[in-house]
């Protein structure tokens, strides 16, 4: 109890002082904001595209592409083909007909309205259940198109992201002109990223015959998953992948994420270790001035665990300011901020929100609190080695 | 005067300066009664300072030993010594160390801190003390809002607080005028006559000496008797 009454009061005493040694602490607590602003804003990069991705993925929904393919953009099935998964086991039935849409999966080009560059955009052509077997998907403006014509609906993030496509406007793929008449949300999900139309307008549009690319389907449960995938692969007519749209949407996510990761880590450990320094060049500059103060503590008789103590938790208090005001910017400034980047496997544009999640913010103040401690750790035991005598006969 | 309350046997202290060492105290024999007040006087560098820093725990010899009541200071660590100072010595520094961001009472109630006392007894105990040293109306103030003589009336209650059997003053009186500094010895002297408090004050002055009961001589690590002085 005396020891934690001695590291409360000493710990009391450095922050009351801190006013006189405001330049350098200032300097400490912001190279620990840049810390966690940096790792934060890098990484919820990383959080949005995984975010944006995976929530367009359901367990109780398969995709089904030609085996090794790598992305719907290079599957292709025949007609008969996606008829033979409509009629697989473990495939949702709602009376007679099967949940699942045969789709069609197409790059154009569409300007960015932030560079006016071109941009790969996806554009799918789905079937009447192509509504169905995706989950959140909702008509926010406008109508569905209708099959058999030229027109088109587009998801939000991409009417955003993209020029021309707002509702009531007409665009031209090639030698194709096609009207804009709905407006589809899907909770910020990559679905939102893409156009859609009839797939047989689309097929027909860009000559792909009958094909397909990839098949959806609705499953009866999420067990179903690997009846429907051991029928299929039984079947000699077919030789499929079928994962589950998570799954799918989790590999597509998975090459970018890593990138992210792989320049934002060192980057935040890179950055760490100079805000350990800044810290440290506080820490000791506080130790320096208040070397009369701590002297003084020590000749009363306050031990030197305390003195060693209250220096490592006031450089962590720094720290933890820092990290929240870090954290803080990080989450104003770029929580929400929507960008669209190249997404390799589909080679098209995915837009998508940066998230700076809780987790993150946890994680940046566990960095923050990290480098607090080590910060002060060496400069705490120089004041808790201070020779009491010597320190006194120099004031 | 009675028991021997402090006991110095064989002391001598010797530091490292580059690579020369220099014996600031050799060999040093030195007891100081229990009521005693002990002027020690010397030129600079003659290890009055030392002396008193090997009596209040926070130096130790490089031989012999140093005993204080029953502790044998020579002996304990740094823990133990820390623990020793804040029971049984109280300190007054020539320049106060009094801490600026705290009021008169808060530092007065610095030492209480390393006691089970409550927060009410600690402002109580604090209150007498600064009542002793005729402060008690500027126990809200700071140290800046303060005059030198007032800072070391602080300073010496922030000494008695924890009661002390033995005061340690470094040039107490070095920082203040004259009249100022006759308050603060006459303080001192009610302290030793009234309260029963040992004290042991290393001073240039031969004036402040004349305040004590007796005066020792340092010069070259030797410690001689001058006169008795009260």
């Amino acid at each position: 109890m005396r020891t934690i009454k001695q590291i409360f009061a000493v710990t009391w005493l450095n922050l009351a002082n801190l006013p006189q040694r405001l330049a350098s602490s200032i300097v400490a607590v912001i190279g620990v904001a840049a810390v966690v602003l940096v790792f934060a804003a890098v990484l919820s990069m990383a959080k949005g595209f995984e975010r944006t991705m995976l929530s367009a993925g359901s367990d109780d929904t398969a995709i089904i592409m030609r085996s090794g393919s790598t992305s719907e953009l290079n599957s292709g099935l025949s007609n008969e083909q996606t008829l033979i998964v409509a009629n697989a086991p473990g495939v949702l039935k709602e009376g007679d007909a099967t949940v699942m849409s045969a789709e069609l999966y197409v790059i154009v080009d569409v300007k960015k309205r932030s560079t006016n560059t071109d941009a790969n955009v996806p554009f799918r052509g789905i079937q009447a259940g192509g509504f169905d077997v995706r989950k959140n998907v909702t008509l926010a403006e406008g109508r569905r198109f209708e099959p058999g014509k030229n027109e088109i609906v587009v998801g939000r993030s991409a009417q955003q992201e993209f020029v021309g496509l707002d509702l009531g406007s007409k665009i031209r793929f090639g030698q194709t002109e096609w009207e804009i008449v709905g407006t589809f949300e899907a909770g910020g999900s990559v679905s939102e990223s893409e156009l859609w139309t009839d797939v047989r307008v689309l097929q027909g549009a860009y000559r792909r015959g009958n094909s397909f690319q990839s098949v959806r389907v609705k499953l009866e449960s999420e067990d179903s998953l690997a009846i429907l995938a051991q029928n299929l692969k039984d079947d000699p007519r077919i030789d499929p992948d079928v994962l589950s749209e998570r799954e799918y949407y989790s590999t597509q996510a998975e090459g970018l994420s890593k990138f992210i990761r792989m320049v934002g880590y060192p980057l935040t450990i890179l950055m760490a270790i100079g805000a350990i320094f800044g810290a440290l060049n506080s820490m000791y500059s506080s130790v320096s001035v208040r070397g009369k103060e701590i002297a003084t503590l020590r000749a009363l008789g306050f031990g030197p665990f305390s003195v060693l103590v209250s220096t490592i938790v006031e450089s962590t208090l720094l720290a933890l300011l820092g990290g929240i005001v870090g954290g803080a910017i990080a989450f104003l400034v770029f929580n929400g901020f929507q960008v669209s980047t190249l997404n390799g496997p589909s080679f098209s544009q995915v837009v998508f929100d940066f998230a700076v999640t809780p987790d993150l913010l946890i994680q940046g103040l566990q960095a923050a609190l990290l480098i607090g401690v080590v910060g002060g750790f060496f400069p705490a035991i120089r004041a808790a080695r201070l020779p009491v005598a010597q320190a006194l006969r120099e004031l | 005067m009675s028991d021997v309350l402090a006991e110095l046997r064989g002391v001598s202290r010797t530091y490292q300066k580059g690579k020369e060492k220099v014996e600031v105290l050799h060999e040093l024999d030195l007891d100081i009664p229990d009521g005693d007040f002990l002027a020690i006087m010397g030129p600079s560098g003659s290890g009055k300072t030392t002396l008193l820093n090997l009596l209040g725990g926070l130096d130790k010899p490089t031989s012999g030993s140093v005993k204080v009541g029953d502790a044998v200071l020579s002996s304990l660590s740094n823990s133990q010594l820390s623990n020793w100072r804040s029971t049984h010595v109280g300190f007054i520094f020539q320049f106060y160390n009094l801490l600026p961001v705290l009021s008169a009472q808060k530092n007065v109630e610095l030492p209480l801190l390393l006691t089970n006392f409550s927060a009410k007894e600690r402002a109580k105990r604090a209150s007498i003390a600064l009542e002793i040293v005729g402060l008690a109306e500027r126990a809200n103030h700071r140290p800046r809002e303060l005059s030198g003589g007032q800072e070391q009336r602080v300073a010496i209650a922030r000494a008695i607080v924890s009661d002390p059997s033995l005061l340690l003053c470094d040039e107490p009186t070095g920082d203040l005028d004259r009249e100022t500094a006759d308050e603060i010895l006459n303080l001192l002297q009610t302290l030793n006559r009234e309260h029963g408090k040992t004290i042991v004050m290393v001073t240039h002055d031969a004036q402040a000496a004349g305040y004590a009961k007796r005066t020792l001589m340092c010069d070259k690590g030797k410690l001689e008797a001058r006169e008795e002085t009260a």
